[in-house]
């Protein structure tokens, strides 16, 4: 009996609770069906204030939808839906419940348009919504663009927020976004320059934004306070600054490492100046394309695994492309070097223009993997997770060949073929298939530092020109022969074009680096590590 | 001795014979077909914009010789290859006219190449169409522009990122490679940014070089500028392929289009096509022309181009509709004049109106540029443009720049009384000079 009784309560009381929302519901949906009849961007701005005026967090599901493209309306009979991409059609999606309601085709649906105007409202609007939402990433969020978007009307429900909160984090930074608020608002002097003290304390360069356009409007003493905060962040900054240019050069390096290391085996260990070496990057980044594009069409799961397959495989397209080079043509043309850079020259036209033949003159999109993308902060650093990891590869793949080169009988051979090749060949070392090795090899190098390449540059038949000056200026500024050398040189170069950008320009401070080059060249013909002994005469 | 003169002179007349029925041969191929000369090129870097404007150059000819040809010809292309060589467009553009004899010549991306055949066309008296936006500051009798003028494109846009549907941008950041089209345009954007009172330390230029690939300085370098307390925008002149790392680069920092929006004049369809542009959803771009316009006209003009092409996946962009425009108002002036020859093409091309794809008409003015309207679009996650933006009517474009003091008191007219491409309204005399 007791158990009906619950059982009816608990049955009222979920009634009750329906009812009114439902109410509310039907509400909500007359507005959003008003979406259908938005002549302009002013007019669906109008709808969405109304939508978020109405404070229910169910506006959520439709508000983002618009704000990322996927509200649509049917054509039939003017009804909004939420659509989703299924196919060559579209579910339709119900616009509040985001339940399934059918299925059309593009060409029965008009999408409602947004512009950065709407996207931004939509972003504010939702901001104050999700204030109090269960995740704390979502209040994280709703916080970080209340802080960058302040407004008087912010600071109630902040306070309440706050109020409420519990998690550490998610607090402070909702106290920073009330005093970003506090700052715009008409409240006393002393709630002023305690909220610029909160944002001061914030250090980066939102807080200097934010104290920037306050200290334009304030005056007295918040205008003082604010001035001295922007001083104290300023003089920060200038420091991470610096960090930050180190971390640029270092990345730089490692993208100068990655494309100049094939060509220190091929010109650095053989002594063929190979033009063609940076066709063997492009080769490199067109295996990772074709990869992605089977991925793509047949498994779709393995994407994130797209670059981990592709970069065996580019090594051996790259490789066996460039042991046909070196059997077909280079061993015509040993100890001819003007021969040799003119054939491999041309080498490099007809490798360009076959792929600009196959796969056509426009750029490929190759995608990134999810954990390369996006960026992760250090302090006031801002560190790309491509650039690490591009950075992680070139060193291990620098590992990987020095052991190789040093530990390995076949690298041994091929240091021996270089030092003296008549005496190797009296060892009875088959040097014209160490040779065709060794410079697979270096082309196999450069096929996969083009799967690593393929993640920050253009995929396109242009792609190796790019790289082949500049890996030969690594080469030779490292010192011919030497891999430590193209390690050193290539992260001097790099730091050192960095650290000229900013005060330069990118234009001249390139210029400046080619000129302090000729110059070291000039003192020091060998470059940095050069290789001593009776070989380098020979 | 006297033998020997004898053959030579046999020798030379059997030459001269050969050579006599060779040219009377190619005269006979010329009676039957006009030809048309594509001057874009096929391999070298630019190959990769300029091959999508021979093919489709190559499907007006066919389409119009299925329209039974002009003036009772079949229309004939002769395609060329200059190979992104500035000197060797000089030196195929002559081969084009003299060897070829073609009636005009379709061709041209980068402003260089255009400068370096300008002197051909005004020798040997031919026709270029030239179909990509560009800086402005010349106007040939030879030459026209059936891209955007600056006045067409950059201004628009600066004035659409000004308004409140645009952010109202207060501080701008004018990043461009390292030539001559951005140099012009970014010195045309800074004297109108300053003419509506910008004051100078808002405005922040910087150039790289072509093909340039590790954009992380420059990134940080506009976040750091965007960080000053005021609503910040990036106008971008940077060239075709360095875009994209620029772009990835953006993506990377986390610079959202509602924070800071990047307008481009060089990124199109095209461009877009080689990226992931779910990051870069809500930046934009200023053209004449968009994929996704809804019109008949461009519906008709992208299914004839995927079939054409044998590729539904192939993209449209604004060039492509130049040479549409360009290509028409030829085959019409050609029509009116009754004749090929270019001294008569190119005065009967003067008010030649056609339609273009977003549904008006272009018409060809007599500073040989033509009326277009400016549209401003918002880059979608499907990597085509969202129109979000149009100017109301059509613009003329203007080749002399008002906000240059070089180039303030110049007008072209080809007209006949006046005939002159840089008449100085000042002095009343023609020649005055521009800034390149």
């Amino acid at each position: 009996m007791i158990l009906l009784r619950a059982i009816g309560l608990t049955l009222l009381l979920t009634m009750a609770g329906l009812l009114p929302s439902k109410a509310a519901d039907a509400d909500l949906r007359a507005t959003i069906a008003k979406f259908a009849t938005a002549a302009n961007f002013s007019a669906t701005e109008a709808i969405v204030r109304e939508l978020a005026a109405s404070g229910d967090s169910a506006v959520e599901k439709p508000l983002s939808a618009l704000a990322d493209g996927n509200l649509y309306i049917r054509k039939a009979d003017s009804q909004v839906f939420i659509g989703k991409e299924a196919g060559d059609g579209i579910e339709l999606l119900d616009a509040l419940s985001g339940e399934k309601a059918a299925d059309a085709a593009k060409t029965d649906l008009t999408k409602i348009k947004v512009n950065n105007g709407l996207r931004r409202t939509i972003r504010d609007t939702l901001g104050s919504l999700t204030l109090r939402a269960k995740d704390a990433s979502v209040r994280l969020a709703a916080a970080a663009t209340m802080f960058k978007t302040p407004d008087a009307a912010n600071i109630e429900p902040l306070d309440a927020a706050i109020a409420a909160e519990t998690d550490p984090g998610v607090k402070a930074l909702f106290e920073q976004a009330r005093a970003a608020s506090v700052l715009v608002s008409d409240k006393p002097e002393a709630d002023k320059l305690a909220a610029v003290s909160v944002i001061a304390a914030r250090g980066d360069r939102d807080a200097l934004s934010l104290l920037t356009s306050a200290e334009a409007s304030a005056q007295g003493t918040v205008k003082d306070a604010a001035t001295a905060a922007i001083g104290h962040i300023d003089s920060k900054l200038a420091l991470w600054d610096a960090g930050q240019n180190i971390w640029y050069g270092i990345s730089l390096g490692s993208v100068l490492l990655l494309a100049a290391i094939g060509l220190a085996i091929t010109f650095g260990v053989m002594g063929v100046i190979n033009m063609a070496h940076g066709e063997m990057v492009m080769l490199g980044a067109y295996t990772t394309f074709v990869v992605q594009q089977v991925i793509r069409t047949s498994f779709p799961g393995l994407f994130d695994w797209s670059l981990v397959i592709a970069l065996p495989l580019a090594f051996l397209v790259a490789g066996l492309v460039g042991l046909a080079i070196e059997r077909g043509i280079i061993r015509f043309l040993y100890g001819r070097p003007l021969e040799t850079l003119l054939a491999t020259w041309g080498v490099s036209l007809i490798l360009q223009q076959a792929v600009r033949s196959i796969f056509g003159p426009t750029n490929q999109e190759v995608g990134n993997p999810s954990w390369m993308s996006g960026s992760f902060d250090i302090g006031q650093l801002a560190i790309t997770w491509n650039r690490l990891w591009i950075l992680v590869f070139a060193l291990l793949v620098f590992g990987v060949l020095l052991y190789v080169m040093k530990r390995t009988p076949w690298g041994l051979q091929m240091r021996a073929v270089t030092a003296n090749r008549r005496m190797a060949a009296s060892m009875g070392i088959k040097t014209p298939w160490v040779d065709a090795l060794t410079f697979a090899l270096g082309s196999g190098i450069a096929g996969i530092a083009g799967v690593a390449l393929s993640q920050i540059d253009n995929v396109s038949p242009n792609l190796g020109r790019g790289y082949i000056i500049d890996s030969f200026m690594v080469v030779v500024f490292g010192g011919v022969g030497n891999l430590w050398g193209t390690l050193v040189g290539a992260f001097s170069l790099g730091i050192v074009n960095k650290f000229l950008e900013p005060y330069a320009g990118a234009v001249l401070g390139k210029i400046v680096v080619l000129v302090l080059i000729i110059l070291f060249i000039q003192k020091r013909p060998r470059g940095l590590f050069a290789l001593k002994g009776r070989a380098v005469e020979a | 001795m006297r033998g020997n003169f004898a053959k030579i002179t046999k020798i030379l007349s059997a030459g001269v014979v050969a050579a006599g029925l060779l040219a009377s041969a190619s005269a006979r191929a010329a009676e039957d077909t006009i030809k048309v000369g594509i001057l874009h090129s096929l391999s070298g870097t630019m190959a990769i914009s300029e091959t999508t404007l021979k093919d489709v150059m190559l499907m007006l000819i066919d389409e119009q010789n299925a329209k039974g040809g002009l003036l009772g010809k079949k229309l004939e292309a002769v395609v060329v290859d200059p190979a992104s060589n500035w000197p060797l467009f000089a030196e195929k553009a002559r081969e084009l006219i003299s060897k070829d004899k073609v009636a005009a010549v379709f061709g041209c991306w980068t402003s260089v190449s255009r400068k370096s055949v300008l002197p051909v066309f005004s020798e040997l008296d031919n026709i270029l169409f030239y179909p990509v936006q560009y800086e402005g500051e010349e106007s040939e009798r030879n030459v026209f522009y059936t891209g955007a003028a600056p006045n067409q494109q950059a201004i628009p846009a600066v004035d659409y990122l000004m308004s409140a549907d645009g952010g109202s941008v207060k501080r701008w950041v004018l990043e461009g490679t390292d030539y001559v089209y951005p140099r012009t345009t970014n010195k045309i954007l800074e004297a109108y940014l300053k003419a509506k009172g910008v004051p100078a330390e808002d405005i922040m230029v910087n150039y790289t070089p072509f093909g340039f690939s590790d954009w992380q300085t420059e990134v940080s370098a506009i976040k750091k500028f965007g960080s000053a307390g005021k609503k910040t925008a990036v106008v971008s002149t940077v060239n075709g392929d360095a875009n994209v790392p620029f772009y990835k680069e953006l993506g990377n920092q986390g610079i959202k289009a509602e924070d800071i929006p990047v307008m481009a004049f060089s990124v199109g369809e095209e461009e877009l096509a080689g990226l992931d542009t779910g990051p870069l959803v809500g930046h934009l771009a200023a053209w004449n022309y968009f994929e996704s316009v809804d019109t008949p006209e461009n519906k008709k003009f992208i299914d004839d181009w995927h079939k054409f092409i044998k590729n539904d996946k192939r993209t449209t962009n604004d060039p492509m509709e130049a040479h549409y425009i360009g290509f028409n108002m030829w085959v019409k002036a050609v029509e009116k004049a009754g004749t090929t020859d270019p001294d008569k093409v190119i005065d009967a091309m003067v008010g030649v109106s056609v339609p273009n794809l977003t549904g008006g008409y272009s018409t060809m003015m007599p500073n040989h540029h033509i009326t277009k309207p400016v549209l401003i679009g918002e880059i979608q996650a499907d990597g085509q443009f969202e129109t979000v933006s149009q100017t109301p009517g059509l613009v003329m474009g203007d080749e002399w720049s008002d906000y240059l003091p070089d180039s303030k008191n110049l007008i072209s007219d080809w007209r006949a009384p006046l005939s002159c491409g840089n008449f100085n309204v000042a002095t009343g005399k023609c020649g005055g000079k521009g800034t390149n």
